[in-house]
């Protein structure tokens, strides 16, 4: 190989010192012979050099905190999740208000399951709900690739309820990991900024209906429900128990088959 | 999770890259964290066990390219004269001004195999790789490059310009 011709990608290796020692003994010789080949690849050389040296105080300077939050921002919910599972382990027998509103949808007993997935959606609703860039994984804009997506991955239908004449109009959505399974959430936004979820999941035993249910998870209000195959949470931290059980009726009715 | 962390202690040389290929700290940054964005939706393509760091310039890479698709060339530089005026203030802001100015000249193509290769110090396959380029053509690139960078900072300032940084 060392008989070959030397040739321009020699003279770019040789600067980069990449090449072998039995190619670069090859190419010194050549550019013995050569003084203006050998300053010209001299000139590579220190220019390497000189940028190198140019950028080089970029690895030592701080990492900004934009770009830190940017590189762990599912490192973060996945944190924040797991906290709030311990918690949700060390109080979940904690009382849960009962909540009855329509006489026709009474069940006697609240499913075991029911505090979770209260808690669940509020921890949800306060990761994403403050969020000004990334609110949402899929825009209203495209809410029929929403719908769709997330049904396909809940393996239920989904619809996203219409709220506009509460004053809440759909943000987007986004896919979450659940206990059992993916977890679907819709964002509303009124006017001047409020903000309310629709956590849905499905549910394992497909014929259980609950009444609605009151939970306050810190300064989060949740009403959940289980209607057939999906559990439902609507969480806001921004509405009175009053307003959120009357956009909790208006979801109910919308998604009734 | 690994990657986070892996995607954290990375930053320094996504800037440092950033930062020689798009001229100006704010819009570095900016590449970078549009970089990490595109970096977590994509993830599920990036193969456990291989070069994330690659992969992250790959990123990088076509973020950049279509950034400077949507937005009209720019030439930060234009045809200005070298301010000649405060040469000899801080010698090693000088030789990055000097530096950034020639660099942001050359054609975008081969100034990131430049930048690749010198200031990243990627292997020739790597930066093919990383750009989805033949081989032949990270060469030719680079060898452009060079001698065009060459001749911009010996027109720029004679001789001496070139031993500031040793």
């Amino acid at each position: 190989m060392s008989g070959l011709p030397v040739t321009e990608a020699d003279l770019q290796a040789y600067a980069d010192g990449r090449l072998t020692a039995e190619r670069r003994a090859v190419v010194d010789a050549w550019l013995a012979l050569r003084p203006e080949e050998a300053e010209r690849v001299a000139a590579y050389q220190r220019l390497g050099q000189e940028v190198r040296a140019a950028y080089e105080t970029m690895l030592s300077e701080p990492v900004p905190e934009r770009l830190a939050q940017a590189a762990r921002r599912r490192f973060a919910w996945r944190r924040a999740a797991l906290i709030a599972g311990w918690i949700a382990l060390g109080i979940a027998i904690g009382a849960p208000a009962g909540w009855q509103l329509r006489p026709e949808r009474l069940v006697a007993q609240a499913g075991p399951d029911s505090t979770p997935i209260a808690r669940r959606a509020a921890v949800a609703h306060a990761t994403y709900s403050p969020e000004v860039r990334h609110p949402v994984e899929v825009g209203a804009d495209d809410e029929q690739h929403l719908v769709a997506w997330l049904s396909k991955r809940l393996g239920i239908k989904l619809r996203a309820p219409k709220l506009d004449d509460a004053g809440m109009s759909l943000v987007g959505g986004r896919l979450l990991p659940g206990e059992n399974g993916p977890v679907g959430q819709f964002m509303y936004q009124s006017q001047n900024g409020r903000r309310l979820t629709l956590y849905v999941r499905t549910e394992a035993s497909r014929n259980r209906e609950t009444a609605f249910r009151y939970a306050r998870e810190n300064n989060i209000s949740v009403f959940y429900w289980i209607d057939r195959e999906a559990g439902y949470a609507l969480a806001s931290a921004d509405l009175s128990k009053d307003e959120l059980l009357r956009l909790a009726n208006l979801v109910y009715k919308q998604l009734e088959p | 999770m690994d990657e986070a962390q892996r995607l954290v202690e990375l930053i320094p040389r996504l800037r440092r890259y950033a930062r020689a290929l798009v001229g100006d700290r704010a819009g570095a940054d900016d590449l970078v964290q549009d970089t990490l964005e595109r970096a977590w939706t994509k993830l599920h393509l990036y193969r456990q066990g291989t070069d994330l760091r690659a992969w992250l310039f790959t990123v990088m890479h076509n973020v950049h390219v279509n950034r400077t698709r949507a937005t009209r060339p720019t030439d930060p530089l234009g045809d200005e004269m070298p301010e000649l005026a405060s040469r000899g203030a801080q010698p090693d802001a000088l030789v990055l001004r000097d530096l950034d100015r020639a660099i942001a000249r050359l054609p975008a193509d081969q100034r990131a195999v430049l930048l690749l290769v010198t200031l990243e110090e990627m292997s020739y396959e790597e930066v093919a790789r990383t750009l989805g380029i033949p081989i032949g053509t990270v060469m030719s690139r680079l060898s452009r490059a060079r001698e065009k960078l060459r001749a911009m900072m010996l027109g720029q300032s004679p001789a001496a310009k070139l031993k500031i940084v040793k």
